[in-house]
Parts: C-alpha cells; sequence; structure tokens
C-alpha cells in the first residue's frame, strides 16, 4: 500500500527521560527511561505499526512525536522540519498537520461539552472559521464517521464507546491533518465494535491520504492495519520491518515470543504451534538492564548481551533489528 | 454424579432509574467433572452476572435472581442457607477476578490475605496456614515465596498478582475455579504464562474450570467447551473444535470474521457486526440479536429461538441454518 517513498516523519536518536525527584529540596535523583534512543522513517500514505507490552514506551514515543512532551535528546523531522527546535507558536500552528486520536474514548472527550463544541473547538483554535463555517465543517465531519450530524447537540455521555471512539476521530480530522497518531484506539472497545472503527479508519486513510502512527499491544489488530511494524520493548525498538516480513521471519527473540504468545482463535492451529513463554516480568525503565535490554529475559543471551549494547542495524533491505546473535 | 454444577433457567435482573435490566434471560449449561468451560462474549451480555449468580454473589438491590436452580453437587446454590453457601465459596466453588490491582487488599500483606482463606475454611492454625501460603505461591511459580509472602500487593507486578488471586482461590482445593476475564488487563507474554500456569494446575489438581472471556483466541486455547453469550443468552454452545470450525450463529460467525486473520497473507477488509449490543429494558420477543444480524428472517421477531442441536454436542439458538441458509 506504500505507494511512495517520501518521508513524512523521521525520527533520530529520539529520547524521552522522566525525571524522579526527591526529599525536601526535590533533588533530581533518577529518570524514568521511557523512550531511550529510537530512530525510524514514517513514510506518506502509510501505517506504521507500534507494538510492545504496557510500559515499553510506545504511547510516550507517539506523544513525543508530537511534541506533547518536549524530547530530551533527538530530533523529529516532519516534512523536513525539525519539530524539536520549534518554538511553541510555530509548533501549536504545526498542529494542523498531526492530531491524535487517544485511548479512552471516556476520558478523552469533555463530558460538558457537546459535539459540535468538541468536534469544532480545533477549528475555532487554529482556523478563522466562525459561525455557520464551523456547523457545516462539523456536520459535514460527522457524517465522514457515520455519526448522525442531527446529534451535534448532545453530550459525549449519550454515546456508546464506539460512537466516542468516532467522535475523537472526527476532532482528529476537523482540521484535514495529514499525520494522526493513533494510540490504542480500538484497545478500550468490544471485539465486534473493535472491526468497525478499524474499517473506518482504513477508509479515512484512503479517502483523505492519511499517515498513520498506530499504536497498539494487540499484534493481531497491528498485522491486520499496518504497512511496517514496530516492535518496542523498554524504550528501544528491537525489531522493525514490513509487516510480512515481520510476522513471517521475526529475527529478535522478544518479537519471536510476542508472536508465539498471540492467541489464536483456532484450537487446531493453537494445538500445533510451539509456544515461547518468557519469563518474568519487564525490568523497571528507571534502572534498565545493561547492555541488551532484553538479556534478563532473553532465552539465547550470552555474555556480549550484557556487555555491548546492540546496534539498531538493517539486516535486510527494510528489515531492522537490536540484537547480536542474529 | 456426572454433572458437577448444572444451572437451569436462571434469570438475573437489577433495578435502575431507567427501568428493569433483564441481564440473564433463561441461561441453563452444565458443568462435568474436570472440564473447562469458557463463556464467550462482550461486555453487558451477561456472561459475569450468570456466575457471580451461581454464587448469589450479586449485589442485591438493585439485582435480583428472579428464576433458576443452580445445582452444585445436587444442591441447589441459589436456595440454600447463606451460612451454607458461604462455605462453599471460596472453598469448594472459587472465583480469580479480572483486574488483580483492585481485588487484593492493598493495606494487608500478601501472606495474610492468602492465610485468611485457609483459616477459615480449613480451620488451619496461623503457622499451619504460612507454611500452606508458601507451598501455594511455588505452586503458582513465584521465586523466593518464603521472604515475599509478607510483601504488599504494590510490591508485585500485575502478572504476580494475578499469580497470587490464582493462588488464593486454589488454596482450599476447589472443585470449580471460575476465571472472570482473568488474562484482560495483563500483557501477552504475561497472559501466556497465566494460561500456561492455569492449563498445568488443571492436570495436577483436577479441577474444572468456568473461563470467563471476551476473547475467542484465549478461549481456543484452554476451554473444552465454550459457550457464547448476548444479550443475557446463550446463543450457541459447542465443543471448542466444532466451535471454530463449524460456527453456526450468525452471532458467533460475526464475532470470528471480525478478528484478523493470523495466517492473513492479503489485506482483506475486516467482516463487521453493525450496530450495538442490546440494552434489554424488557424481555424481547424477538431474538435479541435481530437488529443486527444479516441472516435476519420474518420468525425472528417473532419468536425468540431456542437451542437447537446443530450437529451432536453442537447447539444453536438461531431459526436459520446458516449453512445451507433455510429455515430449521
Amino acid at each position: 500500500m506504500t505507494e511512495n517513498d517520501n518521508i513524512l516523519i523521521k525520527v533520530e536518536n529520539l529520547k524521552m527521560h522522566f525525571p524522579i525527584y526527591r526529599g525536601v529540596i526535590r533533588r533530581q535523583v533518577g529518570a524514568v527511561h521511557a523512550v531511550d534512543g529510537v530512530s525510524f522513517d514514517i513514510y506518506e500514505g502509510e501505517t506504521l505499526g507500534l507494538v510492545g507490552e504496557s510500559g515499553c514506551g510506545k504511547s510516550t514515543t507517539g506523544r513525543t512525536i508530537l511534541r506533547l512532551y518536549k524530547p530530551t535528546e533527538g530530533h523529529i523531522y516532519f516534512n523536513g522540519q525539525d519539530l524539536s527546535q520549534l518554538k511553541s507558536e510555530p509548533m501549536r500552528l504545526m498542529r494542523r498537520e498531526m492530531q491524535m486520536i487517544f485511548q479512552d474514548p471516556y476520558a478523552s472527550l469533555n463530558p460538558r461539552m457537546t459535539l459540535r463544541d468538541i468536534v469544532g473547538e480545533p477549528l475555532m483554535a487554529l482556523t478563522d472559521t466562525t459561525g455557520k463555517k464551523i456547523d457545516e465543517r462539523v456536520a459535514e465531519l460527522l457524517r465522514l464517521v457515520q455519526l448522525n450530524p442531527d446529534f451535534s447537540g448532545r453530550y459525549p455521555h449519550e454515546f456508546s464507546g464506539g460512537q466516542r471512539q468516532r467522535i475523537g476521530i472526527a476532532r482528529a480530522l476537523a482540521l484535514n491533518p495529514s499525520f494522526i497518531v493513533c494510540d490504542e484506539p480500538i484497545s478500550a472497545l468490544d471485539v465486534s465494535i473493535q472491526a468497525q472503527v478499524v474499517n473506518l479508519l482504513e477508509d479515512l486513510q484512503k479517502e483523505f491520504n492519511l499517515t498513520y502512527l498506530f499504536i497498539a499491544h494487540d499484534l493481531s489488530m497491528v498485522r491486520h492495519i499496518s504497512n511496517r511494524v514496530a516492535v518496542m520493548y523498554l524504550g528501544i525498538i528491537a525489531e522493525l520491518a514490513d509487516r510480512k516480513e515481520l510476522y513471517n521471519n521475526p529475527l529478535h527473540p522478544y518479537t519471536q515470543a510476542l508472536l508465539s504468545a498471540i492467541p489464536v482463535a483456532d484450537p487446531t492451529f493453537d494445538e500445533t504451534r510451539s509456544r515461547i513463554v518468557l519469563e518474568g516480568d519487564v525490568p523497571s525503565p528507571v534502572n534498565p538492564p545493561s547492555g541488551c535490554r532484553f538479556r534478563t529475559r532473553c532465552p539465547i543471551a550470552e555474555q556480549i548481551c550484557k556487555e555491548i549494547v546492540p546496534e539498531f542495524r538493517e539486516v535486510k533491505p527494510g528489515h531492522f533489528v537490536a540484537c547480536h546473535l542474529v | 454424579m456426572d454433572q458437577l454444577l448444572d444451572v437451569r433457567n436462571l434469570e438475573t435482573q437489577f433495578k435502575t432509574p431507567e427501568g428493569i435490566v433483564h441481564a440473564v434471560n433463561g441461561v441453563s449449561f452444565t458443568l462435568k467433572q474436570g472440564e473447562t468451560l469458557g463463556v464467550v462474549g462482550e461486555s453487558g451480555c451477561g456472561k459475569s452476572v450468570t456466575m457471580l449468580s451461581c454464587l448469589r454473589l450479586i449485589p442485591s438491590p438493585p439485582g435480583k435472581i428472579v428464576a433458576g436452580e443452580a445445582f452444585f453437587r445436587g444442591e441447589d446454590l441459589l436456595k440454600m442457607p447463606s451460612e451454607e453457601i458461604r462455605l462453599i465459596r471460596g472453598g469448594q466453588i472459587s472465583m480469580v477476578f479480572q483486574d488483580p490491582m483492585t481485588s487484593l487488599n492493598p493495606v494487608m500483606n500478601i501472606g495474610k490475605q492468602l492465610a485468611e482463606p485457609l483459616m477459615l475454611h480449613l480451620n488451619l492454625t496461623r503457622d499451619q496456614a504460612n507454611k500452606r501460603s508458601i507451598e501455594l505461591l511455588e505452586l503458582v511459580g513465584i521465586p523466593n515465596a518464603g521472604e515475599r509472602l509478607s510483601d504488599y500487593p504494590h510490591q508485585y507486578s500485575g502478572g504476580m498478582r494475578q499469580r497470587v488471586m490464582i493462588a488464593m482461590a486454589l488454596s482450599c482445593n476447589p472443585q470449580i475455579l471460575i476465571a472472570d476475564e482473568p488474562t484482560t488487563a495483563l500483557d501477552v507474554t504475561i497472559q501466556a504464562q497465566i494460561v500456561d500456569l492455569v492449563k498445568r494446575l488443571r492436570e495436577e489438581l483436577g479441577m474444572a474450570i468456568i473461563w470467563i472471556t471476551h476473547d475467542l483466541g484465549v478461549v481456543a486455547s484452554i476451554a473444552h467447551r465454550v459457550a457464547v453469550m448476548y444479550g443475557g443468552y446463550i446463543i450457541e454452545e459447542s465443543d471448542i473444535k466444532d466451535l471454530y470450525s463449524n460456527p453456526s450463529h450468525p452471532y458467533t460467525l460475526g464475532l470470528l470474521g471480525s478478528l484478523p486473520k493470523i495466517q492473513e497473507e492479503e489485506h482483506t477488509r475486516l467482516y463487521s457486526i453493525e450496530g450495538m449490543p442490546p440494552v434489554l429494558y424488557k424481555k424481547p420477543k424477538s431474538c435479541p440479536f435481530a437488529p443486527r444480524c444479516s441472516w435476519v428472517v420474518e420468525r425472528c421477531w417473532n419468536e425468540n429461538p431456542p437451542l437447537m442441536a446443530v450437529s451432536p454436542g453442537h447447539r444453536a439458538a438461531c431459526w436459520v441454518d446458516t449453512k445451507t441458509g433455510s429455515l430449521r
């Protein structure tokens, strides 16, 4: 589906550390290394899937790209322009181009605002649209996400989870952005509603040539929607490849374990496959392990993994992996 | 006695300001010794309420069990005095809840929480209970069990807390373990650990399990038999393999179709069921799925279909034979 090779977003060695303060004078005693040096490109019109377990830094990566956090280190280029150096006003205007869809459709809509106000707010904040024009645009957006425009006077609590997520999508589309970060947009929804929202996202992408960063922990859904997939573990990208390549030929032991752990809705297939069950839990990002971050749970770790941080390197065209033993 | 649990025509309602919600509308199922029954459905379909009703854990008011029987080894759980069911709950039938963060007491250390049911149900002394607690934590694979007994829940990770919940549920050697979405709050790799753990314990201890979930993937790897619920009814019930190879109810077909296929090579569009699950303020005369169903015929609007045999061990509640398109 990647029609062109225009790089829309280029992320270079991005780091986002959240300081930890302790004591009476609130001295900084450490930092949560939420994102610790990730680099990747997002091509125009593609969907890049970003998967990983909770706390691996995938949401932080998405938010830092939109400059909802000020990155500790590294650069984000949007169409060649470095967002990490942008001052606040130009950055604010830049947000017309890049929007976000949030995970929790209950918490991300202001309960005291009507649909018209929610969907119309970006227009008021960042364009000169006023009055009737906003009403028209809101109605158009609601139709686009298959909601009845007559509902624009209603409040979020009158809608179901799936409908609320559509409202969130309409709000993200209000300014005709070219790039949308979808932060677990379907994880709070029921199975039959998930498919509706995913289909809607795909339709909108085709219609408006949108570029998505699709963050999720559901590997089978990411496989479905993405062109390329990046697997994150404890603040770094372990592997990045074309969707087919990643799922058919995973190289990083973490990706292999993750893929083998996906529950498959097919008992016959389930009996035949072998599972790699990882021991233990994800270590704390305050004190990540030395060397390779995955070594504490890795079934094939060797001495070198403890000493040297593996380089994130291209082993095949388009297939990047951070592991010594590949 | 072949059937360990035999639930018949269970009906549970909730009184709300908007009216009476018919959460469970006549559910019948059985559970054999050592069997694992998966109960699948979306939020609000009545799967948790069904199981909570069997254990009389429905808050009343607003909830009320209005009809039905639930025989556990010949005795009706719904009719027995509350002192008796207290002895069964946590003892012979125990439950693991979805959220390991909120179902453990945050101001009580793990050891005390584990010892509580042991002292209550098995009349162990504190020392005996402590010893048994360590064994239980080892059983569910927690390293340094002895030292971790004095830790508090916040010192455990999510997966370990769920292990503690399982240890607690298993502590009195239950005959039935009811697991209500036990892996939903966990990451995939941890989910795989827990599923493996439960499978191992099932073999070691020989208990029957009711596994409530919305995830058709997890259930495929653990259950022997599956019941699919919708709108307070069981709409399809079958052996695990038959359900996935031969789904018969349009809702089950839709659910399976809306999952992305892991073997999918080329990009296909997901099948989606239009509309939303119902909230039932009235016990429906029609099939509860009729408004969203693409197979719907005249009869569906007039008569709610009962479960009918599709093949041996496989029943579905639908007037239409979805294989041939003809009426049953």
